[in-house]
């Protein structure tokens, strides 16, 4: 077996060929950590070497994937190895736990690769918000790979993991998953532990995988899902999750909501849409027009949910029990100082929204108010559900902007997130399958377009089937070959 | 609108330090993200309920037993300045 080979294997290939005695773990544990040792995306945050992967490869392990590695975003605790969610405020910070995610993980034999690249603490739509730097999209450096798990995505796009780990608030695996060519699938809030993920929005932050193809999401769901004791709000999704292997879509509704998806939608995004609309169709599918009526003010109910949200978490770094402290002068200085000193513009710019949302005189208004328009959004989509199995829309209206090109404008960076934030609220699982390329409206590199393919909660199984799918006729249409 | 005055009280709330600059760019980025977030002023919400979970749960119980934490050095291992099993702050007594 040629390295090569194995560096552009995915991880089910990679699996087949240590079950075929072709690599062993350890060998292919060490071509791994040679080529992330030549990371040149600033994707990774921190990354293991042959000293610190000892004892990462469990020759013991019985599953399939034992001995596949894996790139972890970095929001995701890992004993003694450095946590940071991008932070200043976390520099240094060497966790005493595990995140549930990375034990099971661990369990099964997967050795971790590294930590990724992402927003400081998961706040962002381009991995620009990083303490650390951006991470660069392996299409064109000059643009974002997309946020917040940014790294994770540019890894996997890169070359540089078989597979990996992002978490998902508004968007963050899907969004960069599309920007970068690679699947992101959100699971149902609470299908996998939140336990050890740095808090940002209790109530919509949810782990997710990011791969080269909808098999490895099914693989690796199937080994992060179910309910765990350290998070009381997990559940489990019931009978587990199988290999996907439908070949057509009979029978098969799917809905686009023509209130959400109108003006605003870059043109080339819009072709390879509705590319993908035809191509469902040619399946066996049918696709028809469905109201969504509150989702377009999902953006705004999410930027008054989650700031709220990250407001009160955040408030646990107070130079007390970990992290930096910035002065000693007195208590209150040591806690403005500290917040001050190391917190980035877009974190301070969100717990300032949060604490003004939920501070006396105005929760009802904002909090409030934007709990109940969250209930409408849900309602919408059980109404629509009624009538269609899925929900599509593009992933993101555009397709990778250029570095520095919305940071000068918050509300602008935050619409990039108008599909998929909806599903977040509602809670509902969602994929972004690369469905095509599109040249960027000023012009430049073709690149990637993600299509986003939402199901009723717990329809993970369901998802997964449909997307395998549809990336089989994709591909196939596109000569077979990977995008 | 939000007013100098006002983001200086949020940012006392919040415990953050920030510099004139900060105010000032957070004074005209909130007041826009705000007038965004003012249009959920016009969806109708009479007699809807909040939405706190999504996920319908019951309650989640575990018989109550006591068991082990993190160990005390454990747990005070990554602080920026423990001392003799405790994690030291300045006196609140001292706020001027």
């Amino acid at each position: 077996m040629a390295e090569s080979d194995l560096l552009a294997a995915t991880a089910a290939e990679t699996a087949a060929l240590i079950e075929g005695n072709e690599v062993s773990r350890q060998e292919c544990l060490d071509i791994w950590l040679e080529r992330t040792a030549a990371d040149d995306l600033n994707g990774y945050l921190w990354r293991a070497d042959a000293e610190s992967a000892v004892g990462s490869v469990d020759q013991e392990a019985q599953d399939p994937v034992a001995g596949v590695p894996l790139a972890i975003k970095d929001i995701f605790c890992t004993t003694g190895v450095p946590t940071t969610a991008a932070s200043k405020i976390l520099e240094g910070y060497r966790p005493p736990y595990d995140a549930t995610a990375v034990a099971r993980l661990a369990s099964a034999g997967v050795p971790m690769l590294g930590k990724t690249n992402m927003d400081e603490f998961a706040m962002g739509s381009s991995n620009e918000n990083s303490a650390y730097g951006p991470a660069l999209n392996p299409w064109d450096r000059s643009r974002v790979p997309g946020g917040s798990s940014g790294g994770s995505a540019a890894v996997v796009a890169g070359g540089l993991a078989p597979w990996a780990l992002g978490t998902d608030t508004g968007g963050s695996v899907r969004q960069p998953a599309a920007f970068c060519g690679v699947v992101g699938l959100k699971p149902t809030y609470g299908s996998i532990s939140r336990y050890g993920m740095i808090a940002f929005a209790s109530s919509l932050d949810q782990c997710g995988p990011i791969t080269q193809d909808v098999t490895d999401a099914a693989l690796l769901l199937a080994r992060l899902e179910g309910r765990d004791e350290m998070d009381s709000t997990s559940t489990g999704i019931e009978g587990g999750i199988a290999l996907p292997s439908a070949a057509n879509l009979n029978g098969l509704k799917f809905g686009v909501p023509a209130d959400l998806v109108g003006e605003g939608v870059d043109p080339g995004v819009k072709a390879v849409f509705d590319r993908t609309v035809e191509r469902i169709e040619g399946l066996g599918g049918t696709v028809e027009t469905i109201a969504l009526p509150h989702a377009k003010h999902g953006i705004s109910a999410y930027y008054v949910l989650a700031p709220a949200e990250a407001s009160t978490n955040l408030s646990r770094y107070d130079g007390v029990r970990y992290g930096q402290r910035a002065s000693d002068r007195d208590l209150a200085s040591m806690y403005e100082d500290t917040r001050g000193d190391f917190f980035g513009p877009e974190v301070k710019r969100r717990i300032m929204l949060g604490t003004y949302a939920l501070s006396s005189g105005y929760y009802d208004a904002y909090y409030g108010r934007a709990q109940r328009v969250r209930t409408k959004i849900v309602d919408d989509f059980n109404s629509a559900f009624a009538k269609v199995d899925f929900v599509i829309t593009p992933t993101s209206p555009s397709v990778a902007f250029g570095l520095g090109e919305k940071t000068a404008d918050p509300l602008t960076m935050y619409m990039t997130d108008l599909f998929t934030v909806p599903m977040s609220l509602a809670g509902i699982p969602a994929i972004s399958i690369p469905a095509g390329m599109a040249t960027p409206e000023e012009g430049g590199t073709a690149m990637p377009v993600g299509f986003q393919i939402a199901a009723p909660a717990f329809g993970e199984q369901k998802l997964l089937e449909a997307s395998f799918a549809l990336e089989k006729a994709i591909a196939f249409d596109n000569g077979g070959g990977r995008i | 609108m939000i007013e100098r005055e006002q983001v200086l009280h949020v940012a006392r709330l919040s415990r953050l330090k920030l510099d004139d600059d900060e105010v000032s760019r957070l004074e005209t980025e909130l007041s826009s993200i705000l007038d965004h977030v003012d249009r959920l002023a016009e969806i109708d919400i009479e007699g809807v309920e909040p939405t706190s979970h999504v996920v319908p749960l019951e309650n989640v119980l575990r018989d109550d037993v006591a068991r082990p934490s993190l160990d005390r050095d454990v747990a005070l291992g990554q602080a920026p300045d423990p001392v003799d099993g405790a994690f030291r702050v300045p006196s609140p007594q001292a706020e001027g």
